[in-house]
């Protein structure tokens, strides 16, 4: 790990959100009462004029994001991210068919929001959004990382679903990294030029033994845990390498395709359903790519409960032991 | 912006435009064998005041002039009478407006600026257009800019909740560049309003959640001047006008009939009418 510091990635947007401000002054902010919590905060202080609070009132909020992204703004709306994207109707015909410059970023995503329980948890918002043409999804994985998704967001000249954890999660990036849109981001292991990146069954090990590999590729809150089952992996003799990957729509196919060319097995990893998410898009990959490499997919398929996020990860199938257990299934 | 300046066409001249509009909505809904001729033949009259009394601050010669007003129709099914209007006041061919709805037109059945830019909004989800003009209103106030916003709705549409988000949103805002119009046709596609979901009485909610208000004959020429002259003296809250209207306005046989409002007229039925428009039956 580059850090043992945590944090959660809303906080990082907030924050990067109203440095922005000052540079670029078409940028406004939208809230349905919630801007406490998705850290708009910041933004509201330096900035208030420029910061609307629409009320408990979310279709609203995405139309007048779409009539001022008309006007020439670059509005920003935030909510949770089940309430944001639940107004999907609204979001596809204000924002996707109009294709207006509209920012719309959900915090609380998924069963890491621990106790407040399946109401509050998106788990279906990724699925939703890549479906719309025209919309971008990203999901950064820290708080390094989401600085500079934001700033890419703003700076992206149409429309984008940012989505970001309430929990703390750990700085998995070095310092001095790059976030690069489109692309996945090879995180594990840590110098990827010691590795061979052939399509063989196997490689020769110190010890003589075969060692397999398996490509693991995560997004957001879960990128740590696949990171820990990588190294689990490792101990154990696996070569496990972990992707993260912060551009989930339009998913960089190649990239996927290359992994799993080089893998025995694919695992993906989502605090997200299964359907329609981040194992979704990888298995449409390769299938259109005519690339059969097993992919087993870690994600949800009902609701869930209060706990905490540690407890829900481990209830519901998202913890390092099922992404070492989903890695090692027919490959030991 | 000088309304009913000396270049502006008079009242009277109007009225014999809003009689060709409606055989033009007519022949065009025709032609193109769908499409909804009740609503767009009540909104007309509205529209051609707007339009050619200049209370809409245009030019076809710049049509994108960042200081434009702009329009949002929100009930974007009756585009027929946007199209129409815009038409004949120099933003589009004539001729063009006989592809409507047809494949390769930028005449879509529904607005959509992808196609024809001088649509402002894309619409025709109902509820929608009256928050997308409440955010460009944001916009320009923020902007200190001239421009005005324009939203007309359906009366049907209003049943949408997003619309009472936007209806609460705009008082709070003191959007006093904003006019938003209600054209009460009193059918919706399955029966009367009143009947389906009443909104009655639709001025004195909107006067409670602060809104400047009007309500007044939608086919009155006159009145339709007078209510966008006041409107615009109004510039510390939002403005709706209520259009008091009849759905198939000016064809007997579709007035008020819930089966015209999604239906084409065949030859024989778009003969009947125009020649009705054309006797100055009414």
């Amino acid at each position: 790990m580059a850090s043992a510091t945590t944090g959660a990635t809303r906080d990082a947007f907030g924050e990067k959100l109203a440095e922005l401000g000052a540079a670029e002054p078409r940028l406004v902010v939208l809230d349905a009462d919630l801007g406490g919590s998705t850290r708009t905060t910041a933004f509201m202080k330096k900035f208030p004029e420029r910061r609307f609070e629409l009320g408990i009132a979310e279709q609203n909020m995405i139309g007048a994001a779409a009539g001022l992204a008309l006007g020439g703004k670059i509005p920003v709306a935030t909510s949770f991210a089940c309430f944001l994207t639940g107004r999907l109707e609204t979001i596809r015909v204000c924002v996707a068919y109009n294709r207006t410059n509209v920012k719309l970023v959900g915090t609380h995503a998924g069963i890491g929001i621990g106790d407040d329980g399946p109401s509050q948890m998106a788990l279906e918002d990724v699925a939703a959004m890549r479906a719309l043409p025209g919309m971008t999804v990203l999901q950064p994985a820290d708080r390094a990382e989401t600085r500079q998704a934001v700033e890419w967001m703003v700076r992206h000249d149409g429309p984008v679903y940012l989505r970001l954890t309430r929990q703390n999660v750990p700085e998995i990036h070095e310092p001095g990294y790059r976030f690069e849109f489109g692309k996945l981001d090879p995180l594990w292991p840590k110098d990827p030029e010691a590795e061979p990146d052939l399509p063989s069954l196997a490689f020769a090990p110190p010890n003589g033994k075969p060692r397999r590999q398996a490509a693991i590729l995560a997004t957001g809150g879960v990128v740590s845990n696949a990171l820990e089952a990588a190294k689990d992996l490792q101990s154990r003799g696996f070569l496990a390498r972990v992707f993260n990957v912060h551009t989930l729509h339009p998913i960089d196919a190649e990239g996927v395709v290359r992994a799993a060319r080089a893998s025995q097995r694919l695992v993906t990893v989502e605090d997200h359903n299964l359907a329609g998410g981040l194992g979704s898009a990888v298995a449409e990959a390769l299938a259109a790519a005519g690339q059969a490499t097993p992919l087993v997919r870690l994600g949800l398929s009902d609701f869930a409960e209060s706990g905490t996020t540690e407890e829900l990860y481990a209830k519901y199938g998202l913890s390092a032991s099922h992404i070492v257990e989903a890695a090692l299934r027919n490959l030991a | 912006m000088p309304a009913a300046a000396t270049e502006a066409p008079t009242l009277d001249s109007l009225r014999r435009l809003t009689r060709a509009f409606r055989v033009e909505i007519l022949r065009m809904i025709e032609a193109a064998g769908s499409g909804h001729p009740g609503g767009s033949l009540s909104a007309i009259d509205f529209l051609t005041v707007l339009y050619f009394r200049d209370y809409l601050n245009v030019d076809p010669k710049n049509p994108s002039d960042p200081n434009r007003d702009r329009f949002i129709l929100s009930k974007g099914h009756c585009v027929p009478a946007l199209y129409c209007v815009l038409a004949h006041k120099g933003f589009l061919p004539v001729e063009e407006l006989r592809t409507l709805r047809k494949f390769g037109s930028r005449l879509q059945g529904h607005p959509d600026r992808r196609r024809l830019p001088l649509i402002e909004a894309n619409t025709g989800s109902l509820g929608q257009g009256l928050s997308i003009a409440l955010g460009l209103a944001l916009s320009a106030k923020l902007d200190r800019a001239p421009w005005q916003v324009f939203c007309m709705t359906g009366d049907g549409e209003i049943q949408e909740g997003q619309i009472w988000e936007a209806a609460m949103a705009a008082p709070k805002f003191k959007l006093g560049n904003l006019t938003w119009i209600v054209d009460y046709n009193q059918v919706q596609q399955e029966g009367l309003t009143k009947d389906q979901m009443d909104l009655a009485p639709l001025k004195d909610k909107l006067a409670a959640f602060n809104w400047h208000t009007q309500e007044i004959d939608g086919h009155d020429l006159d009145a339709i001047d007078r209510a966008l002259a006041a409107a615009r003296k109004v510039t510390d809250r939002p403005k709706a006008i209520i259009l008091r209207t009849i759905k198939g306005k000016g064809v007997s046989f579709m007035e008020l009939q819930t089966a015209w409002h999604g239906k084409a007229p065949n030859k024989e039925q778009a003969d009947k009418a125009v020649a009705e428009i054309e006797g100055g039956r009414r």
